[in-house]
């Protein structure tokens, strides 16, 4: 298709559009609500574009497969939801491991277990961090919208590629299933990065060698180039290594080669925060919320403004911390009981106080929830303020 | 136009009402240059229990895209009309499926009653296109899309081979709007 268009789609197929814009050509899953949407047009789609296209029989299979198809030299990509998520976690730790791009959409719903499919929720957001075991590497990334879902698919294939790591997309099934008008892109309009190829002869490709900090890059299977692939802690040529200083190096190379580029991979919104004395911390669905509640407050003068991250691992130290040394107040509403508000505290340093606002029965929070908060009230969970007032309630007709 | 306008389509899963949220946010954003988003809310069963569609429309960009005082509704069951009646505003319309909502709601909005689902039937001779002609009548009461955008939208969503019966559907709803407003 050429030329920009305009369509009114789902937060599941804008993601969908964004991986096959970032040039995904192989996609392996097994459908769950609320995410399934995204694996209905991959099927659709991919056989039409030459790509590959298969349902396996669970979600260690599925991430499995997106590796395998990565180092085959495709760009990858699987969606799911909490309890696949839950069982792509030893796949996903084997991609941080050998270095495969790929990309993983979690679209949330509540839990433990299968909780509640049709319904939003935000508490996946430590488990994206920690979900596989040893110390890993995080990039995740929360859009709040559906044209978001879209640059921010495309995004994560990019970040996969430049790092050499499997990117987490995270929302929620507010996003996943609204729909809005939305811009697909033109051929050009958006970079999409291509995987580097080595440029030696095959005799001496080393596919883990480290030149200043950074890790070769990863050729395609079948491209004439043998190499040995492990989760093992494995020396430059791929094999296994029982070399101390090795292993030491390895795994804080695996964290540095994303902390210590944190600046390029952050992404937030600010808004109203110049002048704020009270902040809201909020991603996803509940951002949208916030957003609505800082309007309303400030047609009242009251001076509030929303920090809303959209790479939410690694943390934005940075934005919280200058925003704690701005606010007396932070809030941070989620759809959960409390999970990220621990690392605002963290990194808010004392600074300023931090408050809560925790709903967990599937109904996204509330504008007027979060307007209480900011006003300093007591809120329910599941009790909406009506006695908070809205303009639209002022408006006659 | 007050910078939001919300709607909300309710009824049965399965007749119907996530679709007609669509294809109302579709003529609005689509067809008609306006901002608009459209949500649902709706059990594990794929068919029965009650299904609700939002859509909000705005001259801005939507933040919040579940309603939070409803405009216009659409109730095309008693359970529906029950459960989710309660968010209409102040001089808000509410237009009900008299077939099936016999015990109507009574607040400071306005409540337009005809039998929907039988004029399907009578007319057209089938219940399936009732969420078309609740279409039309909601889009001549509340003037919120044109006829044309709001046709437009409606020919973009629905099969081909059924193109003429659901324009059909939709000019039953306008004109029959037109009756009941007075």
């Amino acid at each position: 298709m050429a030329g920009k268009q305009k369509k009114f789609i789902q937060g599941n197929e804008a993601c969908a559009e964004g991986a096959l814009y970032a040039g995904c050509r192989f996609y392996a899953g097994y459908p769950i609500t609320p995410s399934t949407e995204i694996m209905e047009i991959m099927a659709a789609r991919l056989p039409r574009i030459g790509g590959a296209f298969i349902q396996m029989e669970d979600e260690i299979a599925s991430v499995s497969a997106i590796v395998g198809a990565a180092l085959g030299g495709m760009k990858s990509m699987t969606a799911t939801s909490g309890p696949g998520f839950s069982l792509m976690q030893e796949g996903f730790g084997y991609a941080c491991m050998t270095e495969v791009p790929c990309v993983v959409v979690n679209v949330m719903r509540s839990g433990p277990s299968t909780g509640y499919p049709t319904g939003p929720s935000q508490s996946d957001v430590m488990q994206a961090k920690w979900g596989t075991h040893g110390d890993h590497p995080a990039i995740v990334l929360s859009p709040s919208s559906v044209q978001e879902a879209l640059y921010e698919t495309i995004r994560a294939f990019n970040l996969s590629e430049i790092y050499r790591t499997p990117v987490t997309i995270l929302y929620d099934e507010v996003i996943g299933h609204m729909r809005e008008a939305v811009t697909i892109p033109a051929p050009g309009d958006i970079e999409v990065v291509e995987r580097q190829k080595p440029n030696c002869p095959a005799s001496e490709y080393k596919p883990y060698e480290v030149k200043n900090g950074k890790v070769a890059p990863l050729a395609a299977y079948g491209e004439g180039y043998r190499f040995h692939v492990t989760g093992l802690y494995h020396a430059a040529d791929g094999f296994p290594t029982g070399n101390f200083k090795l292993i030491q190096e390895a795994n804080e190379r695996l964290i540095s080669k994303v902390e210590n580029n944190r600046e390029h991979i952050w992404k937030n919104e600010e808004f109203y925060l110049d002048d704020a004395e009270i902040g809201v911390f909020a991603y996803g669905v509940c951002a949208k919320s916030a957003k609505f509640a800082v309007k309303e407050l400030r047609k009242k003068g009251v001076k509030v403004g929303l920090l809303r991250p959209l790479t939410i691992w690694p943390f934005p130290d940075d934005a919280v911390l200058e925003m704690a040394r701005k606010v007396k107040t932070i809030i941070v509403p989620e759809m959960n009981l409390g999970q990220i508000i621990n690392e605002v505290s963290r990194a808010s340093k004392g600074q300023c106080e931090v408050r809560g606002l925790f709903r967990v029965d599937t109904d996204p929070i509330h504008p007027k929830q979060i307007m209480s908060a900011i006003m300093g009230k007591p809120v329910d969970a599941t009790v909406i303020p009506n006695e908070v007032m809205i303009e639209r309630d002022m408006i006659d007709g | 136009m007050s910078r939001r306008y919300e709607m909300r389509f309710s009824g049965s899963g399965g007749q119907g009402m996530i679709l007609a949220g669509i294809i109302m946010a579709e003529a609005a954003s689509i067809y008609g240059g306006k901002n608009a988003a459209q949500s649902q809310s709706y059990g594990p069963e794929s068919r029965g229990g009650a299904s609700r569609s939002e859509v909000i429309i705005s001259e801005e960009e939507v933040d919040y895209p579940k309603a939070t005082s409803i405009d216009a509704m659409l109730a095309m069951t008693q359970e529906a009309c029950a459960k989710y009646c309660k968010d209409i505003k102040d001089g808000g319309i509410l237009l009900i499926d008299s077939d099936e909502v016999k015990d109507v709601p009574s607040g400071n909005f306005k409540v337009c009653s005809f039998p929907i689902t039988s004029i399907a039937i009578d007319e057209l001779g089938k219940t399936i296109v009732a969420n078309i002609i609740a279409l039309g009548m909601i889009t001549e009461l509340t003037k919120i899309v044109s006829h044309e955008d709001i046709e437009k939208a409606v020919l973009s969503r629905v099969p081909a081979a059924f193109l003429e019966l659901n324009k059909k559907a939709l000019q039953i709803g306008f004109e029959k709007a037109k009756e009941v407003k007075g």
